[in-house]
């Protein structure tokens, strides 16, 4: 048994020395005043995102290179992520850095890319996504999804769970209309789970003022 | 001088993860596979959503790490751990409670993942309830490892039982340290970490469940089995018990190399940096006293399938444990971070050191249990060829692809731009690579057929025993056979009296 606790003792110094620091001083993570909680929808559209494990292929962080910043815009800053839960930074990039994807193309470049990624981008190897067109958004463990996030301390105000899919309906139909716009046509665009996806990808990255960047 | 007891020693369990390390050994393999394949060809999800990549990904590395692997560490503990200690298991029930209850956490891993319920943090992403039945057939295991301990007829704590407890209680630790979660639902939890707080302890947990699940257990397999295999003393002792304490101290800080250059504050970095730089001494110690203990006996290992595999797959340790500090330089970092020069890192421990042990144990152990010879040497050795061979198509093409890769993003033209600004050129550039990786994979995969086929055809010849009877006398420390002299390993007994 003493070897039991020797070993115990030898690997939790490493382990506790680096977090807890990590979690105790907020000073290590510089708030940013203009970053925000997500909205119901991006939110949906964030769960979808992990449900499809796209954070396989792609990753959330532009690191402080110059060939990165041309590329994807300004580097990720820490204050950026204190409301993703989980992180999605990726350890692997089959598809380039999403980070600051917000934006970047019109929201029906992305409905036509999810469905046929071909279409947009010849060549590439990223599976189509057909059932986001036709799959309605499952809301019902929304307004339970928004009391866990502020219960962990993200700042919904008190009793935005009753009004969370409300909020959502509200930006789901911007969205389908400017889809419908550009002239896609489904009766019950604003229900599917795309629009979420959309939101939440137009978000990526834009709380801080994005910089014009290339592809 | 005690008396002289005879006991019998639990072979049906040993049986029973020998057949669920070959069975998952195949699946995880497979899945890898189809993985491969659709890099290449898009469509083989063939529409429907619980096969994309994104799903299947992680359906293999959790298929290949806790179900392959995890299977592979249980079938040398249960074998390795009754003979050292000269008893049977403490309990015939915990054995088949965590043989049960682990098959049936991959079962639900195999169901969940596909259906995209994940919390989508690498080697963690089982949902909270999968967890908790983690953690508990984890309890049921070291319930049924200290109480084996405990019940010992032998005094001596051979280096590989301490392998085995650093192991398990590194587990314990990451697990739940990395799975507090508030559940929505069944099937959804929120982390109570975010952002980079949940960064870091991601990496703590992932870069240790390389490190305490395919590392320091495999270590403890190859200081049991390879000394048996070889019938030759390990090396030294002595250098086994400082590279122990060394590893296990310095692999917990490692994590942050995982996350060079990204928004984890600098001090992290460098201290995740400098540890795993350091990592390299205690690791080669490892794989040094494990192909010194071959002195003398090469001539065998040219023969012995057995052996051959063992070899290779300790020198596969000692690449990836020489690239893997490499890597963690953050210069270097900054051009392997997220490219295919990863996937080679990872595939030359996975399948050189992980794969290519287990297959070793298990050309070793088969034969044993069931009271043969291995059914065909040749099919043994051209698995071994075959699998040798599919790890150099592997990999190779991984290392190109990943410079080639890392090159391409990061060239400019003369006038300042991206020479190549559109992100799918560096992509159909090293499509060549991806089709020879897969070509590896098939060879790696088809490598394993043969050898199942070779060790199903050995267990049909043989006669199994399920209850071995062995003598020892009671609780009295008796030589062991793997000591390298009475004085190390007296010394290590008189500090270990566990
Ligand atoms: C026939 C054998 C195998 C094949 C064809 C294969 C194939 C693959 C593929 C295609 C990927 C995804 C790479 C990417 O995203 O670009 C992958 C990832 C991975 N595989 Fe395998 N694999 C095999 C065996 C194994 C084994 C035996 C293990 C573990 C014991 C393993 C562990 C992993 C891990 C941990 C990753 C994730 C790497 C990362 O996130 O950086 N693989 N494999
Ligand atoms: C001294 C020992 C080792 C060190 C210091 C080390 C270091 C590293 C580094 C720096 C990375 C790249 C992280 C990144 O840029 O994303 C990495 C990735 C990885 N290594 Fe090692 N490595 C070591 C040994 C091993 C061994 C023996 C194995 C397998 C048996 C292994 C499996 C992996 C895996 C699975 C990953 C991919 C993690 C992911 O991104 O999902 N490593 N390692």
């Amino acid at each position: 048994m003493q070897m039991l606790i020797l070993s115990a003792i030898a690997i939790l110094i490493g382990g506790i020395i680096e977090i807890t620091p990590m979690v105790m001083i907020e000073s290590n993570i510089p708030k940013i005043a203009s970053v925000k909680p997500y909205t119901p929808l991006e939110l949906h559209g964030r769960d979808l995102y992990i449900r499809e494990g796209c954070v396989g292929c792609h990753s959330q962080m532009v690191r402080p290179f110059r060939s990165e910043t041309e590329r994807y815009g300004e580097y990720s800053k820490s204050g950026e992520y204190i409301y993703d839960r989980p992180f999605l930074w990726g350890s692997k990039r089959t598809g380039p850095d999403l980070h600051r994807e917000g934006g970047k193309y019109p929201d029906s470049w992305h409905y036509n890319h999810m469905v046929d990624p071909q279409s947009m981008s010849p060549g590439s190897i990223m599976p189509p996504y057909p059932w986001m067109l036709r799959d309605e958004m499952d809301l019902g463990t929304l307004p339970r999804k928004i009391k866990v996030l502020r219960s962990l301390g993200t700042p919904y105000p008190a009793g935005f769970e009753d009004r969370a899919v409300a909020d959502l309906k509200e930006q789901a139909a911007g969205i389908a209309a400017r889809l419908r716009a550009d002239g896609i046509e489904d009766e019950k665009l604003e229900k599917r789970d795309i629009i979420a996806l959309i939101a939440y990808l137009q978000r990526l990255g834009t709380d801080i003022k994005p910089k014009a960047a290339t592809n | 001088m005690a008396q002289v007891e005879t006991f019998y020693y639990d072979n049906a369990i040993v049986r029973k993860f020998t057949y669920a390390t070959m069975l998952w050994s195949v699946v995880g393999m497979l899945v890898g596979l189809i993985a491969a394949f659709q890099l290449i060809m898009p469509d083989l999800n063939l529409g429907i959503p619980y096969t994309t990549f994104g799903r299947i990904r992680p359906l293999h590395t959790n298929a290949a790490i806790f179900a392959f692997v995890g299977n592979g560490i249980f079938m040398g503990v249960y074998y390795s751990l009754q003979r050292l200690l000269k008893t049977r298991m403490f309990s015939n029930t915990l054995s088949n409670i965590h043989f049960w209850g682990w098959q049936l956490i991959i079962v639900l891993a195999a169901v969940t993942l596909p259906l995209g319920i994940t919390s989508s943090k690498e080697y963690a992403e089982l949902e909270w309830p999968i967890d908790i039945a983690i953690a508990l057939v984890w309890v049921v295991f070291g319930i049924n490892m200290f109480g084996t301990i405990i019940k010992r007829r032998e005094n001596h704590m051979y280096v590989a039982i301490w392998f085995y407890i650093a192991t398990w209680i590194t587990v314990t630790v990451l697990h739940i340290g990395n799975n507090i979660e508030i559940p929505v639902s069944a099937t959804k939890s929120y982390g109570i970490f975010a952002g980079v707080q949940d960064a870091l302890v991601q990496w703590w947990y992932g870069h240790n469940a390389v490190a305490f699940f395919l590392t320091t257990p495999y270590l403890g397999l190859m200081y049991y089995f390879l000394p048996k295999a070889a019938n030759r003393p390990v090396y030294s002792y002595r250098l086994s018990i400082i590279h122990f304490w060394a590893l296990i101290f310095i692999y917990i800080w490692a994590g942050p190399h995982h996350l060079l250059y990204t928004s984890l504050p600098d001090w992290a970095q460098s201290l995740g940096s400098v540890f795993s730089i350091m990592l390299i001494a205690p690791s080669w110690g490892g794989m040094l006293n494990g192909l010194l203990t071959l002195r003398g006996a090469w001539d065998r290992v040219r023969q012995d399938p057995v052996l051959k595999f063992m070899v290779v797959a300790i020198t596969a340790y000692g690449m990836a444990t020489f690239e893997g500090p490499m890597l963690s330089i953050k210069s270097v970092n900054a051009i392997s971070h997220f490219t295919d020069w990863t996937i080679g890192h990872v595939h030359i421990g996975t399948l050189g050191w992980n794969g290519f042990l287990t297959f070793g144990i298990l050309y070793w152990l088969i034969p044993r249990l069931f009271n043969t010879n291995l059914y065909s040497l040749k099919l043994a050795n051209a698995h071994f060829w075959i699998g040798t061979l599919g790890i150099a198509f592997y990999a190779i093409p991984l290392y190109w692809a990943g410079w080639a890769q890392s090159l391409m993003w990061k060239e400019f033209t003369p006038d300042g731009f991206l020479k190549y600004g559109n992100f799918l050129e560096t992509v159909t550039q090293i499509m060549p690579m991806y089709y020879i990786r897969a070509l590896g994979g098939t060879l790696f995969f088809a490598g394993t057929l043969v050898m199942i086929y070779n060790l199903i055809k050995t267990i049909k010849q043989g006669a199994f025993i399920g209850d071995e009877a062995a003598e020892a006398p009671a609780q009295v420390a008796t030589a062991d056979v793997h000591k390298e002299n009475i004085g190390t390993a007296g010394l290590s007994a008189v500090r270990c009296k566990c």
